[in-house]
């Protein structure tokens, strides 16, 4: 099986520790989440991965071969980022043909397909096209090569909803024909919450939390209800928060203990992706560090 | 066909009641082909495995079988076993449900069943 594991990796960029020994490993044909909050070394993985940056201490391998200064293993692996690496003087089409000469390989009829579905020209030089623009041919480019890693950080940047919307398609549509490993940095949550079959949460510099998309979905609760009643309940569990309104208590809690009966009064719903990575990356009161 | 990530219902059930829904109403008729993993995949934005989870579910309780290089394909007798289904868990959810609220509120058995009554009145 083909994976792409990282051990143990820290990276510093001054006297700042970002990330502070990650471990994680992609496997094939699975779709991750990769979740944090602004500034918690996301794209600095992403872009250790890529050879863009060096580790301070740890390892990252595909298949069991580092992946630094690895040609042959770089060329398995793209990275989608925010920046504009082409000249901005070239034009769309030359992107793809310089892609192509890159990776050895890029998904023509794909390519076209995306370029009429998004409205793309591609004879229009980058330095004209609008951000949106910018993220579509960046995507279309993603989507396009023959690497079985697709690193994505923030991919629809600058997109409106309708082609947000288009982009999700085409992603499950090409994931399907074929299967490959995309890992997915969003804020937007909510929008990726059904795409993605695995979940990966940083903080502080460690993965605080690796587990199967849909059992996590099954595991976020909120039991509201009377106070006393719903503490009584959740009494040997961990609660992550509580919020009262009066009498009624709403407590969010990954532990429900489902093999007691509910109380009557009290509901239980469920938490969705976005509600569970806030209440799960929360800080303590007064600990934000600014 | 809607899906909610947010419905404490998991997402490969939801899938596996749409589809069950599609073939008690008739939109999928028996011996004919539902709508290919891929489809349902890149038309609701769900992962495919997700949507396999689902139709597996299905495959297990024999309402659609698959059919070699075709796709998958509602089983004969299909809708007729749904009904049953449905009707035994509306005796065990709908109707147990029915009585505990009614009990909740103080109604009496004479009075639910006379509220019953009007009901099919109507």
């Amino acid at each position: 099986m083909t994976e792409l594991k990282v051990t143990n990796v820290a990276k510093h960029f001054g006297r700042k520790n970002v990330l502070n020994g990650i471990n994680v490993t992609f496997t094939d044909g699975q779709i991750y989440g990769l979740l944090g909050r602004n500034g918690v070394g996301k794209s600095t993985l992403l872009r250790l991965i890529n050879n863009r940056l060096l580790a301070d201490r740890g390892q990252i391998t595909l298949d069991g071969a580092s992946v630094v200064d690895n040609e042959a293993a770089q060329n398995r692996i793209f990275l989608m980022s925010a920046e504009m690496l082409y000249p901005a003087e070239q034009k769309v089409s030359w992107v793809f043909k310089i892609t192509k000469q890159l990776y050895g390989g890029f998904d023509d009829a794909l390519a076209a397909h995306l370029v009429s579905v998004f409205h793309v020209d591609t004879t229009s030089r980058l330095s004209r096209l609008s951000t949106g623009y910018k993220t579509l041919v960046k995507l279309i480019v993603a989507l396009c090569v023959p690497c079985d890693f697709v690193l994505l950080d923030e991919p629809v940047l600058g997109l409106d909803a309708p082609n947000r919307h288009l982009f999700y398609q085409e992603l499950m549509a090409t994931f399907t024909d074929r299967p490959r490993t995309f890992v997915i940095a969003t804020h937007l949550i909510e929008e990726i919450s059904q795409l993605v079959n695995q979940v990966v949460v940083i903080e502080r510099g460690v993965v605080t939390l690796d587990q199967d998309a849909d059992e996590l979905r099954q595991r976020g609760k909120m039991i509201t209800g009377p106070a006393a009643t719903v503490r009584d309940w959740l009494a040997d569990v961990k609660v992550l928060r509580t919020t009262a309104l009066g009498g009624m208590l709403a407590a969010y809690t990954l532990d429900a203990p489902l093999e007691k009966p509910l109380p009557a009064g009290v509901t239980m719903e469920a938490m969705n992706l976005q509600q569970l990575f806030i209440e799960l990356t929360r800080e303590e009161e007064g600990s934000h560090e600014s | 066909m809607h899906f909610d990530a947010e419905s404490l219902t998991p997402l490969y059930q939801q899938i596996a009641d749409a589809f069950a829904d599609g073939i008690l109403s008739g939109a999928f008729a028996e011996e004919t082909q539902i709508p290919s993993t891929t489809q349902v995949a890149r038309e609701y934005q769900l992962n495919p495995a997700t949507v396999l989870k689902g139709m597996n579910i299905l495959v297990d309780n024999g309402l659609i079988e698959k059919r070699r290089g075709l796709g998958m394909f509602v089983t004969p007798g299909a809708q007729a076993q749904l009904v049953r289904q449905s009707k035994d868990l509306f005796y065990s959810e709908q109707v147990t449900a029915l009585v505990t609220q009614a009990r909740a509120l103080h109604i009496s058995k004479t009075e639910l069943l006379t509220a019953i009554e009007k009901g099919y009145a109507k």
